[in-house]
């Protein structure tokens, strides 16, 4: 049953995602960025991860997602607009390379951690694994320092964001 | 349950798919949306791990990383703004003010 699910769901998400990377107006890319976000979202249910499945939904599908859909439609782009693609030789260069670093991960997968986890298992897990329980304690104690730093990123951020868009005074 | 590697194979695959839209694309929006991709990858790669070792601790990773991913987002799009407002293009070949 779940690898039904995981198979489900594994196609959906590959074939928006190239579907992202294929597509010529960029509205129907970010569109299909959407749907391979939220099909991630499930898969992150099925890890355990209900916490960050739901902060998954929230702040990527949502959020980044609507502020990319705000930028696009900002910049109000013409069909001519869009760009012309690379030429022949650099795509298909692209595509191989891509192809043999995905072959290379799959081999070091293979290689190195099979050996100790394929077909094992997970382990069982403590109550509420994944729940914000779990994780809020574990930000506001062992990782406070980090936690603390990302608000002051964040901050950075959102002065850069306003500095770096607004016009020429 | 399925094993990791499933995951491990998904996460990859995905990455894979967001470097061939780096390399293959011109739109720098779209290029972005590439980079946003490979980002999530490593997410799932995270999370599996952090399922199948049974540490935490991953979870709390790939959080910090969502609020990165949303400060890089907020401030590539700001950029991608302003370079649009200067050169009336989103193609990335006419992003050449620093070749030599």
């Amino acid at each position: 049953m779940e690898l039904i699910i995981f198979l489900i769901i594994a196609i959906i998400s590959a074939v928006s995602a190239f579907l992202v990377v294929t597509q010529r107006n960029v509205i129907y890319s970010a569109l299909f960025l959407i749907l391979t976000l939220c099909s991630l979202a499930i898969l992150y249910v099925l890890l355990n991860a209900p916490f960050l499945a739901a902060i998954q939904i929230i702040v990527y599908a949502g959020a980044v997602m609507v502020l990319f859909l705000f930028v696009i439609m900002l910049l109000n782009l013409k069909k001519d607009e869009f760009g012309k693609d690379r030429k022949r030789i650099q795509k298909s260069l692209g595509i191989l390379f891509a192809i043999l670093f995905l072959v290379e991960i799959a081999i070091s997968i293979k290689l190195g951690i099979s050996r100790d986890f394929v077909g094992s298992a997970a382990p069982a897990l403590e109550k509420g694994f994944g729940g914000p329980h779990l994780l809020g304690e574990l930000l506001f104690t062992k990782y406070l320092l980090p936690f603390e730093l990302t608000s002051v990123l964040l901050l950075i951020a959102i002065i850069g964001a306003i500095v770096l868009a607004k016009k020429k005074v | 349950m399925l094993g990791l590697n499933y995951y491990l194979i998904l996460g990859a695959i995905l990455f894979a798919i967001g470097t061939i839209g780096v390399l293959t694309r011109r739109n720098i929006l779209i290029i972005f949306m590439s980079i946003e991709l490979m980002l999530n990858a490593v997410n799932l790669t995270f999370v599996a791990f952090s399922r199948y070792l049974d540490i935490i601790d991953g979870q709390v990773m790939v959080f910090i990383f969502m609020t990165v991913a949303a400060a890089e987002v907020a401030v590539g799009l700001a950029i991608i703004v302003a370079f649009f407002r200067n050169k009336k293009s989103i193609n990335i070949d006419d992003l050449n003010l620093m070749k030599w």
